[in-house]
């Protein structure tokens, strides 16, 4: 089912879904790194400050079943106004509050004239970064795949 | 009955002081760093995380850290910690069928698709000392192969398709929460789920192994056991869509057990289930197996009075938090308590002696 609302999603929110996601799964030292090189400092008010907070993860029985409630992760979230009006709205994984900032303005700027420029300063590589983790760990597991073969017996 | 009693705070202070000192240990050894913790003692991490029911590898490891390595001490930590926090939502059910597989075998089919992936498994090792580790260990690189493409599918899904496996009953989208109201027995499936997933390793493997050796059997083959990396989808309201929050490592163990049948419905075998934080292996076996213990009556099975089938017994002694909390209370003092367990005594014995002397002996004090 929400394969199905994903797809439904009309492309403006695709891409925000998309990027908010980026950098929620993005790990704190790899993400402040590249947004700090950014040097993006748009002045802007808080409309709410970086707080510290869970989401209860759930699973399902059997994988396929009833939903339960397997145990909480750790959560921060924010949301700013830059001065032109745009709200961008911050929610990472974890604790630090200045991953939250960085992904909230970003979300804001995203929304924006510099859409493009952070795109490919800032996004596009963070999630090659993340691609690339992503993807030696998958060859690691691949190395790791049984090859099974059968032993011939003695002929006679 | 314990009561106040004041005048210790100079020798508690002090006692916390050389608490500090003894987890420090030897100057002359480099003092570890929490991230030393998170990344060479990850299992442990796990295990924190899991029975703490919170995932967040870094407190995790601090907590470890803090409490000298005793893990229940660590758990104890992080469920403290987790009760200051303020819950923002709850996620879409985590999709275990897209994981990224880091290691995923199935016990009942050799040529699965999707193959048998062992990854970083301590099977196969000859649990023989490394002395090597003992001086440094020094990099090692993993040999890299072809990764593969697209999902792993579960394995129970192949038996599902012919209709050969218990089906899953859908369920409310809001489970039963314990940590916000109190458990309730009987519990339904997620509840016990929820309970088990946080619930002591120790306590959970002792109880699964005794269906293994006889009491409450139901024969589990490990259908399937995965662990790697899934995205947690969370509805956010300012957004009015989803978005994936986080990415979080969890272990999923699926059995096949014993089939169900009669004359009007065709045999099927039954299935249990384990989903635990982390790497956590023996936990979600262990899990999967009581979870398949405790299904006996919607199975339509035996009461056999195993231990392992009753929920009671099982849902209110697997939280090694509870258990430690009421059990370490015994040691706090009880003075009066047991002033007058000893005035009893002493009255008991006086009227003995007295009774052994000249007639009838007095009925014993309340």
């Amino acid at each position: 089912m929400t394969m199905d609302m994903r797809n439904e999603l009309p492309p403006a929110q695709a891409a925000r879904k998309a990027w908010l996601s980026l950098m929620a799964k993005a790990p704190d030292s790899a993400m402040l790194a590249l947004w700090n090189a950014q040097n993006c400092t748009p002045s802007f008010t808080w409309l709410r400050r970086p707080e510290t907070g869970t989401v209860m993860v759930r699973g399902r029985a059997g994988g396929t079943g009833a939903p339960f409630n397997l145990g909480e992760m750790t959560v921060t979230r924010c949301t700013v106004q830059l001065d032109n009006g745009t709200v961008g709205h911050g929610y990472v994984q974890g604790r630090s509050h200045d991953k939250a900032r960085a992904a909230a303005l970003a979300d804001a700027m995203m929304q924006g004239d510099a859409a493009e420029a952070l795109q490919s300063a800032f996004l596009t590589p963070l999630s090659q970064q993340l691609a690339a983790t992503k993807a030696k760990r998958a060859r690691k597991a691949a190395a790791t795949k049984v090859d099974f073969f059968t032993m011939v017996r003695g002929e006679d | 009955m314990y009561v106040a009693v004041k005048g210790g705070e100079r020798a508690i202070d002090n006692a916390h002081a050389w608490l500090g000192e003894e987890r420090r240990g030897d100057h002359d050894v480099s003092e570890l760093s929490v991230a030393q913790i998170r990344e060479q003692l990850s299992l442990a991490v796990n295990r924190v995380m899991a029975e703490g029911s919170l995932y967040d590898p870094d407190l995790a490891a601090l907590a470890i850290k803090q409490a000298r390595g005793d893990m229940i001490e660590a758990i104890f930590l992080i469920r403290a910690y987790r009760t200051t926090l303020p819950r923002f939502a709850g996620s879409e059910p985590i999709a275990t069928e897209k994981m990224a597989c880091d290691r995923r075998i199935s016990a009942t089919f050799k040529d699965v698709p999707g193959g048998q992936i062992l990854g970083p498994t301590f099977d196969y090792t000859h649990r023989l000392l490394d002395f090597k580790l003992a001086a440094e260990g020094g990099l090692s690189d993993a040999p890299e192969g072809d990764a593969q493409q697209g999902d792993v599918p579960h394995v129970l899904s192949f038996l599902d398709g012919e209709g050969l496996i218990q089906q899953e009953k859908q369920g409310a989208n809001t489970p039963p929460d314990l940590t916000r109201e109190p458990m309730e027995l009987p519990a339904n499936r997620p509840l016990r789920l929820q309970s088990l997933a946080r619930g002591d390793e120790g306590f959970l493997l002792s109880l699964a192994y005794s269906t293994q050796r006889g009491y409450a059997r139901n024969h589990a083959f490990v259908g399937e056991l995965r662990i790697g990396d899934v995205p947690v989808e969370v509805e956010i309201p300012e957004l009015g869509f989803a978005i994936e929050i986080g990415d979080i490592t969890v272990t999923e163990c699926e059995t096949v057990n014993q089939f169900t049948g009669s004359k009007t419905e065709s045999a099927q075998f039954t299935r249990g289930y384990g989903l635990v934080f982390g790497m956590s292996e023996r936990k979600s076996i262990s899990m999967a197996l009581v979870d398949r213990a405790l299904r006996w009556e919607e199975l339509g099975e035996d009461n056999l009075g195993a231990a392992a089938q009753d929920e009671e017994f099982v849902l209110s002694h697997c939280d090694n938090i509870q258990a430690t909390g009421f059990l370490e209370h015994i040691k706090l003092p009880h003075y009066v308590d047991f002033q007058s367990e000893l005035e009893l005594v002493r009255k008991l014995r006086r009227d003995t002696m007295a009774g052994a002397d000249s007639t009838p002996a007095q009925e014993a004090a309340e």
